[in-house]
């Protein structure tokens, strides 16, 4: 059977050898015309004039537009409407477009770009935290905020108690492959569009809008992306807009792809995210209460805050059991780029928060961190049963759907589906801060082995007796867990479809809702439906993601995947492989349960034919050999406002041990040895999921560490390129990287009871941050209160105040 | 201009090119070739490596920031030609798909190429030949798992005999033409063409040049191509010390100082990646003039001069004198770099280069540092930095607060407070103005920790 084997991508070797296409190497139609935004300087303001005769007067430009030329709304936002593709007058962020340069070539587009003379009325814009408070400028009409227990009371009776406060910075995604669309007249009006999209059914939405026809005159086709890591689910709406607006204008192919700066200055990135608490706890680091504050700076439109900022929420208790606690979310607007997507959707913010609280109470009590934070875990209970009784009552007061709405983004409006919101449970189990019963929790035993199998108690030992000889030079170790919630929280987002075909020589093509970003979930879908019919993965198909193909997809987001799309097509491939059993078993005259498809043969009874001689038989005897495919996520329901139910179908958990030095006169730090113990429940692929593990803890450390965005006073990103926004390179992974995969399957029953990938190592890479927090703390007494992004200026700063 | 080159093993000639026309885009746009991607279009990611060959060898350049005259006589092999004819794959093709070296594969063939070419090189300092190279989805590991499995295998013969065809296919390459753009063979024909032409723009090896045209836009008016100057090209040893021309490239100039200097090999191996030190030339890291290049502190440092020509007249200054202001050069017109002058020494110096990233980043700080003594007192020190000011700069206050001084701890903090007379560091993207003086005044006492034997160094720490 082909799941579970480590196979390698399934476009590796179009990889290696270049021929991996990507949307910029599709060979363009002669008179294919490039388009540039141009581009606002400043990052407030009003629009009162825009000089573009230079503009249309550059060598090869066909046509310059502006708001006021688009015959349709052409909105961009996946949630609140907010974004009209061109500057309406209002100016919210410095990058903002302003205009459309249509020309001839990519580099006369750019270089056209640049020429136009726009007349703004400058404001002061909302840049930081404080200013967005004062001005009260913000999504929704206030704070969010979920709570279980009385954290007041709590905190008012604990025994110890402290307070303090992070800030962590935002992150570019630096997908290697920047935006890029393109768009193909067809007959009568209707679009082909070409995206390097994580979510072909919103391209095919707003495209549909914006050029004011119905959904099925627009095909979007995604065959991979150049890495998306979330920055692809909503950032591409821009580019494929433009392209078939200018399209049906002109009638050519139009094709836009961002150059690296605009990339990073246009579309939005991580959030960045102040955390304050205010902890009360024991003498042993328990916890007994939580005052924990958010506060979010979302950018100059809605776009996917408000998900974001609630998975924030929804993780400000990691693996730890928190009784008494409440969460306030702020969900500030600003005059940024719209920050989005990336990869964890806030939860990665909400675990640095509570994972800085349990530092600080250690340095406290004086205790080793690890030592807090398991005092605080939730209970091992894996063998539990998943299923629990929805008896309790509902909460609806949620907002009907909005005919105009991206229904399948997740910035949409909750559906209102009238079922309880609150699950009853039973009295034994424990509950997160959204009272969802956690019936499946492994992070006691998993950071048992971890601690064994990375020698953590015998390293941390050798480390304080090194740091006693070693004046300059510190190392620190640290070991933290992650507990992670596995599906969209827009609970009617968690549906998939497949589309599978057997032709009669055998051969299968198979079609699901998922885009491949390069996580392998071509390949492990191809696994599933290869193990279906008991064949060799060579014998399927893949296909690009076609929206004529698999309607109505939700994003391939938050790690759902392979969840989602594994089912669809499981489901797909059984509805076929059950006809033809039925077939073959009325020809040889068995029943079907007596046919049995391994090993690239069907086995009926005592006779054995190829599966292509099945197929062809199949056929011959006029049996449908394509089906479609479907799954819907059970169980889960959840009210946002409320913030309680049951949002994840299951958590995925993993734990981490890194070991750092810092030189304490520069600040400069380097990893010295990561250990990764990750649950993937039964692994599809244990080599993709490898894979997903090592990149997601170094792109997890990166964010911690040398990724830093920096705005100026006027607004201006001032990172714009690879030149001064640093991701780890080559030598900053951990020199020693050691990789394990927990053994045990899922006890929720997904596809081969396989658990998802994708977001939940990134989290891995926060044991770098607290790794180094804790070497700050070798320096001197006082609380170091490291900042992140942890460069060498942050813990330079942290050791100062260590020491003073 | 019209050129010749060797193309994945096949004679291309092209005329009427733009001088400015990137091989990246005309690979992509014109040739159809779609393998070689654009990351980020300013020589940073590496999405773009191709290998060049030529009479010195093989060796990866950053394809989005050579311009097409550039490789006018070499062989160009890009990801298409690194399998050989019948279709086997590369060893490092191979590895990379046995050991999951891919995940999005955007990155890819950048990366097959610099591996390809390392392995071709005999080089397995993965991490170093690899620095150029950025993959946003692996971590990297399996790629290096990959280049290490790949080291054995021997390299495909298409890939040995690549410079043998060259010599065979392009025996005698013409310099390319089409005025008013030239490329000048030797240091006297530039010389004499530059004196008739200041206004030109002068082109060594493109890392900065290639941004203004790509990223700015610039035109450049008529441009000479150095690349062909051999005499400017090369380094030459005496007694008084070493002659580095103008055109050596970075990685050449590694080679040579790192035996005589360590700590400078230490930091040139962290200057830009192996793409850029391919391409880079001292010559043009020092005439650009920017306040925050590595290569003008260490040579300051060591007591470097400039060698500067104007047609057939030669002046040598003070490399430290070269400097006058932010952008702002003693070069006259029609005068250009054409040496780099490194008196003989014992080695004292150390270079302390501070960035957020450790491989292949600009430096917030970069101090050079050089103190000789006679076991008790301070006879010399020449400490230079980068990124403290609007030009490369020495620390005099600092120097003098040391000479004759006894060489003490406390002698060190006295110069580290001199510092501040020194220097008046701005605020940017890379670092504030206290945390440079502070690292800065810093680095000092490293140098002086170091020296003394206490442990400093982060790189010598392993788990």
């Amino acid at each position: 059977m082909s799941v579970a084997k480590p196979l390698p991508h399934d476009a590796a070797m179009l990889h290696v050898t270049g021929a991996a296409r990507y949307v910029d190497d599709i060979p363009t139609p002669r008179g294919t015309l490039h388009l540039a935004f141009g581009l606002s300087p400043v990052a407030a303001g009003e629009l009162t004039a825009l000089d573009l005769d230079a503009v249309r007067s550059a060598p090869g430009v066909v046509k310059v537009l502006t708001a006021d030329d688009l015959s349709h709304d052409c909105d961009t936002s996946p949630s609140n409407h907010d974004e009209p593709l061109l500057a309406t007058g209002e100016i919210h962020f410095a990058g903002q477009p302003l205009y459309l340069v249509v020309a001839t070539s990519h580099l006369a587009a750019r270089r056209a770009a640049q020429l136009g003379t726009p007349q703004i009325t400058p404001r002061d814009p909302i840049l930081t935290v404080e200013q967005a408070l004062a001005a009260n400028s913000r999504f929704e009409d206030g704070p969010r905020i979920y709570q279980k227990g009385d954290a007041e009371t709590a905190l008012a009776k604990a025994s110890r108690r402290l307070s303090g406060q992070i800030e962590m910075g935002g992150q570019e995604h630096f997908y290697l492959e920047g935006q890029a669309a393109m768009a193909l007249p067809q007959d009568n009006g209707d679009m082909l569009v070409h995206s390097s999209t994580q979510h072909p059914t919103e391209i095919q939405h707003k495209v549909a809008h914006a050029i004011g026809r119905p959904m099925h005159a627009v095909r979007v086709e995604t065959r991979r992306m150049g890495g998306g890591f979330g920055g692809k689910e909503s950032q591409g709406n821009a580019l494929a807009v433009a392209c078939a607006v200018t399209a049906l204008l002109t009638g050519k192919p139009c094709k836009m792809r961002y150059d690296r700066d605009d990339d990073m200055i246009i579309t939005g990135k991580r959030h960045d995210f102040r955390i304050s608490y205010d902890v009360g706890f024991d003498e042993a680091g328990r916890i007994t209460a939580l005052d924990v504050t958010h506060y979010a700076r979302c950018g100059w439109s809605m776009d996917l805050s408000l998900p974001v900022a609630d998975r924030a929420m929804l993780h400000a208790d990691n693996g730890y059991h928190l009784r008494d606690i409440r969460i306030t979310s702020h969900r500030l607007r600003t005059n940024t780029a719209s920050a989005t997507a990336f990869r964890g959707f806030g939860g990665p913010q909400g675990i640095v928060g509570i994972e800085r609280v349990m530092d600080h109470i250690a340095h406290e009590l004086g205790l080793d961190p690890l030592a807090v934070r398991r005092a605080n875990y939730y209970t091992d209970n894996a063998h539990r049963p998943t299923e629990v009784e929805n008896t309790g009552t509902a909460i609806d007061n949620r907002t009907p759907p909005d005919a105009e709405a991206d229904l399948s983004s997740r910035g949409a409006p909750p559906v209102p589906t009238g079922k309880p919101a609150i699950p009853a449970t039973p009295p034994d189990v424990q509950t997160t801060p959204y009272q969802q019963p956690v019936t499946d929790c492994i992070i006691n035993a998993l950071t048992d082995r971890l601690v064994e199998s990375a020698d953590y108690d015998a390293r941390r030992a050798a480390i304080a007796e090194w740091n006693a000889q070693n004046p300059l030079l510190k190392r620190g170790i640290a070991i933290t867990p992650v507990k992670f919630g596995i599906s969209f929280t827009l609970t009617h987002l968690n549906q998939a479809g497949a589309l599978v075909h057997v032709y009669q020589d055998g051969s299968i093509h198979l079609n699901h809702g998922g885009t491949e970003m390069g996580q392998g979930l071509f390949q492990k879908v191809a696994q599933v439906a290869a193990s279906r019919f008991g064949v060799s993965p060579e014998v399927v198909k893949i296909t690009a993601t076609d929206t004529a193909k698999v309607p109505n997809t939700s994003a391939t987001a938050a790690s759902s995947g392979s969840d989602l799309n594994g089912m669809a097509a499981q489901n797909a491939c059984d509805t076929i492989r059950d006809r033809m059993a039925a077939h073959l078993a009325e020809r040889y005259q068995t029943t079907p349960d007596q046919v049995r498809f391994a090993d690239g043969m069907v086995r009926i009874g005592g006779e054995e034919i190829t599966f292509a001689a099945a197929a062809a038989s199949a056929y011959e005897n006029r049996v449908s050999l394509s089906a479609t495919g479907f799954y819907k996520t059970p169980d889960i329901e959840w009210d946002r406002i409320a913030g309680r139910g049951r949002p994840f179908y299951y958590f995925a958990y993993g734990a981490a041990c890194t070991e750092v030095v810092i030189d304490t006169l520069t600040g400069e730090n380097r990893i010295l040895r990561a250990d990764l113990l990750h649950d993937a429940g039964a692994s599809l692929n244990p080599a993709l999921d490898i894979g997903q593990i090592e990149g997601g803890y170094v792109q997890g450390a990166g964010w911690l560490t040398t990724e830093e965005l920096v705005w100026d006073e006027t607004g201006t990103l001032r990172t714009h390129a690879p030149s001064t926004y640093k991701i780890p390179a080559c030598s900053d992974r951990p020199p020693v990287f050691n990789v394990t995969l927990w053994d045990q399957p899922n006890p929720a029953q997904t596809v081969y009871r396989s658990k998802a990938v994708g977001e939940p190592p990134f989290m891995l890479g926060i044991s770098a941050f607290m790794a180094l927090s804790d070497a700050v703390s070798a320096c001197g007494d006082n609380y170091g209160d490291l900042q992140a992004p942890a460069t060498a200026e942050a813990v330079l700063a942290a050791v100062g105040r260590a020491r003073k | 201009m019209d050129i010749t080159f060797l193309l994945n093993g096949e004679v291309v000639s092209l005329s009427n090119v733009s001088p400015t026309t990137t091989l990246l885009d005309w690979l992509r746009e014109e040739r159809g070739l779609t393998g070689t991607k654009e990351g980020c279009n300013e020589g940073d990611c590496g999405a773009c490596s191709v290998m060049i060959t030529d009479e010195n060898g093989s060796r990866a350049l950053n394809g989005c920031i050579l311009f097409l005259p550039q490789v006018n006589g070499k062989a160009v092999t890009t990801v298409e030609g690194m399998a050989s004819a019948d279709g086997t794959l590369h060893p490092v093709q191979e590895t990379m798909v046995e050991h999951h070296g891919s995940q999005c594969g955007f990155c890819t063939p950048g990366f097959v190429v610099s591996m390809a070419t390392a392995h071709l090189n005999g080089a397995t300092d993965h991490d170093v030949q690899l620095a150029g190279n950025l993959c946003r989805c692996t971590g990297y590991a399996p790629i290096i798992r990959a280049a290490k499995a790949a080291e054995g295998a021997p390299a495909p013969a298409h890939l040995r005999s690549l410079k043998d065809k060259l010599a065979q296919d392009i025996p005698a390459p013409a310099k390319a033409k089409g005025a008013p753009h030239v490329q000048p063979e030797s240091s006297d024909e530039l010389a004499a063409w530059y004196l008739d032409n200041p206004d030109a723009t002068l082109i060594a090896g493109a890392t900065d040049v290639g941004l203004w045209v790509t990223k700015g836009f610039r035109d450049l008016g008529a441009v000479a191509f150095l690349n062909r100057c051999a005499d400017l090209r090369g380094i030459t040893e005496d007694e008084t010390g070493l002659r580095i021309g103008a055109m050596t490239t970075l990685t050449e100039v590694e080679a040579k100082l790192a035996p005589l200097h360590p700590s400078l090999g230490t930091m040139l191996r962290r200057y830009g990646s192996t793409q850029v030190r391919n391409a880079a030339t001292l010559g043009g890291n020092i005439a650009n003039g920017s306040p925050i290049g590595d290569g003008p502190p260490a040579l300051i440092a060591l007591g470097a001069t400039l060698q500067l020509r104007r047609g057939d007249a030669r002046r040598e200054i003070a490399l430290e004198d070269f400097f006058l202001d932010y952008g702002k050069q003693d070069r006259a017109a029609g005068e250009f770099v054409e040496a780099i002058l490194i008196p003989r020494q014992h080695d004292t110096l150390r270079c302390y280069k501070l960035s957020k990233r450790f491989d292949q980043d600009i430096s917030a700080v970069c101090g050079c540092i050089s103190i000789t003594g006679n076991g008790t007192e301070v006879l010399t020190a020449r400490i230079a930095f980068g990124g403290m000011a609007a030009t490369p700069k020495r620390a005099a206050a600092a120097e003098a607060a040391l000479v004759g001084q006894p060489w003490s701890e406390d002698t060190i903090r006295k110069a580290m407070e001199a510092m501040t007379d020194d220097f008046t560091p701005l605020s940017d993207m890379r670092a504030s103005a206290s945390y440079r003086m502070e690292a800065a005044q810093n680095m000092l006492l490293r140098y002086f920790h170091d020296a003394n034997g206490t442990p400093t160094n982060l790189l010598e720490v392993s788990a």
